[in-house]
């Protein structure tokens, strides 16, 4: 059971839950002609173990609401929360602790030139201080991170030398589901993580985020471009339009949720927007 | 062979200043012309203390302290003021210049006299009642030369050993990271920013080493030493990933190595064949451009070619 997710009704959020976003706000370029405001009050509250699906158009702010609780984007306005702390000041790296994450691009979550055990070796130590003289990789450790290689059911722990530079973008985009589970997040986020992948991979991708959040019963918040992966994974769905949730999904409604429903939701909501533009334009002759 | 120990002495030493630039450019991906600066105040600091009599060991560690100092300064710039490393390398080099006029009292300082890493190793060779020359293939190398060749030996093989393994712990492996791939790290739980100073401290401690060493072989210290030694210190990273590859880490530390002696043979090598000594910068910086360019050029070429076939 999850708490019903607030959708831009004013924060009645409970302490319990494990992800708080309050009256979220953020603009880019502010002051200029290129202001854009990508957030415009959003309130969010997911319990433990919820798995939410976000979509919406491009420049809807889903992007944008995922970098602000991740701490790529420090909002303007509005306090977020992850397990009961206020993070809201801290830095991408310190909330790292607390957050796990998988990016769009394959290239981005990985380091390239490091091997896939030197990898999983950084991934481990998410969240805790460097041993500032052990040995990274030493017998034992390499042995844990092979087994949880071998969970993959990849091969990957026949190769841990290899540099993750040379593994495909399926295989990679794995990899960082992996390290981003690794030491288990409070928040998981998944940023289109199969968007750049080939229909083979994102079938892969999509059954191995699947399995690990259940396994490990991860709170997660996933932006996805897929209406299809809308339909199927998570028990929530959002729709971000114009910088606010403007639909709230759950529950039996999600459950019986399908394509085209979802598609006719789009829809309307883009009517209503042109609606909006012939007013305006309508307020214009009028006045101008 | 006198005129090869004594390359092979200083490919030694200068490996120093190659592994302090291979952090930087390979493992951090910045161009830190704090090195030019951190070199010759390594060379300033040990050479200062060692007229005062400091004990040459007390005096060469002092001047990879100060190393340490100039690449915190330039880490720390980026970090809180935001300036990039490029810029921020130029200001501390620049203003290091004044530090070093400082420290020596002026632009040269001659260590005549003064007790140095060789010389101990000199006295350290003769108290051992070993022979005054050791002879080599068909040369008899004076004692000096080969005695100070083993001490910078032991010493550069020590710090590079050291530095290995410390790559390989984990706050070694988050130093890589954060060099590899800034938003990974990040979102790893590492502060990017600090490692971007720590390897920025680590590499000018390293440059600064090899400036103190320099000044101790040949026996004085210049203000101008350090100028250009980034690009001379490129040129050997290129040796030696030619010599042994970029495969692994481990391959690319031994290039630093490998490399360094390569092209102090090399230098050697076109200074006998009749290269003037005014002319090894200039010699250098060609060296570097071909080197970098060449991978660059071929790609283009190749793909020149296979347009040509796909289209005839």
């Amino acid at each position: 059971m999850t708490v019903p997710t607030l959708a831009n009704a004013g924060a009645r959020a409970g302490d319990e839950a494990t992800l708080v976003l309050e009256d979220v706000h953020h603009t880019y370029f502010s002051g200029t002609p290129n202001e854009q405001r990508a957030l415009q009050g959003v309130d969010l509250a997911m319990e433990e173990r919820a798995f939410v699906v976000v979509v919406g158009n491009n420049g809807s702010g889903k992007s944008t609401l995922l970098n602000t609780i991740a701490g790529s984007v420090i909002p303007d306005r509005g306090r977020i929360l992850i397990g009961g702390q206020d993070v809201t000041a801290w830095r991408e790296w310190r909330r790292a602790a607390l957050v796990g994450r998988v990016f769009q691009n394959p290239m981005s979550g990985t380091i390239p030139h490091l091997t896939i055990a030197e990898n999983l070796a950084v991934a481990a130590k998410r969240g805790s201080r460097p041993g500032v003289l052990r040995n990274a990789l030493g017998r034992e450790r390499r042995r844990e991170l092979a087994e949880r290689a071998r969970d993959l059911g990849l091969g990957l722990e026949d190769r841990l030398d290899t540099p993750v530079g040379a593994l495909s973008g399926g295989q990679r985009q794995a990899l960082t589901l992996l390290m981003a589970t690794l030491v288990r997040p409070t928040v998981l986020l998944l940023d289109e993580h199969t968007s750049a992948l080939d229909p083979v991979s994102t079938e892969q991708v999509v059954r191995l985020t699947e399995r690990l959040i259940r396994s490990e019963g991860l709170t997660t918040l996933m932006v996805t471009h897929s209406i299809q992966q809308a339909v199927t994974l998570g028990d929530r769905v959002l729709i971000m339009h114009r910088g606010r949730i403007a639909e709230n999904i759950g529950g039996a409604r999600k459950r019986q949720l399908r394509v085209e429903e979802l598609l006719d939701t789009f829809e309307r909501l883009r009517n209503a927007d042109l609606v909006d533009e012939s007013a305006a334009e309508m307020v214009r002759r009028l006045y101008i | 062979m006198n005129l090869l120990i004594g390359s092979v002495s200083m490919g030694f030493l200068l490996s120093l200043l190659t592994l302090g630039v291979f952090i930087t450019y390979r493992i951090m991906g910045r161009l830190d012309l704090t090195t030019d600066g951190s070199f010759g105040l390594g060379a300033a600091v040990a050479a200062a203390l060692l007229t005062a009599g400091v004990h040459p060991l007390v005096a060469t560690v002092a001047a990879a302290a100060a190393g340490w100092l100039a690449g915190a300064a330039t880490g720390l710039i980026y970090v809180i003021v935001g300036i990039d490393v490029l810029l921020g390398g130029i200001l501390v080099t620049t203003g290091l210049y004044t530090a070093q006029l400082y420290i020596m009292g002026g632009g040269n300082h001659s260590l005549v006299g003064a007790r140095t890493l060789p010389g101990i190793a000199e006295d350290l060779w003769h108290a051992l009642r070993l022979p005054d020359t050791v002879v080599l293939g068909a040369t008899a190398v004076p004692a000096a030369l080969f005695s100070a060749f083993l001490v910078f030996a032991v010493f550069v093989l020590f710090s590079v050993w050291v530095l290995a393994r410390f790559l390989r712990t984990d706050l070694g492996l988050a130093l890589r990271a954060a060099g590899g791939n800034a938003q990974a790290a990040r979102a790893l739980g590492l502060d990017t920013g600090l490692m971007e100073t720590l390897g920025l401290v680590l590499a000018n401690g390293l440059v600064a080493l090899a400036g103190a060493l320099f000044a101790q072989y040949q026996g004085f210290a210049n203000v101008t030493m350090g100028a250009g030694m980034i690009v001379t210190a490129l040129a050997c990273v290129v040796v030696g990933e030619g010599l042994l590859g970029r495969r692994t880490l481990r391959r690319q530390i031994a290039g630093t190595l490998i490399g360094t002696i390569a092209f102090r043979l090399l230098v050697a090598a076109a200074v006998a064949a009749g290269l003037p000594g005014d002319a090894l910068k200039l010699a250098t910086a060609l060296f570097v451009l071909v080197a970098l360019a060449t991978p660059t050029v071929l790609a283009r070429v190749r793909r020149r070619l296979e347009r040509q076939e796909a289209t005839t």
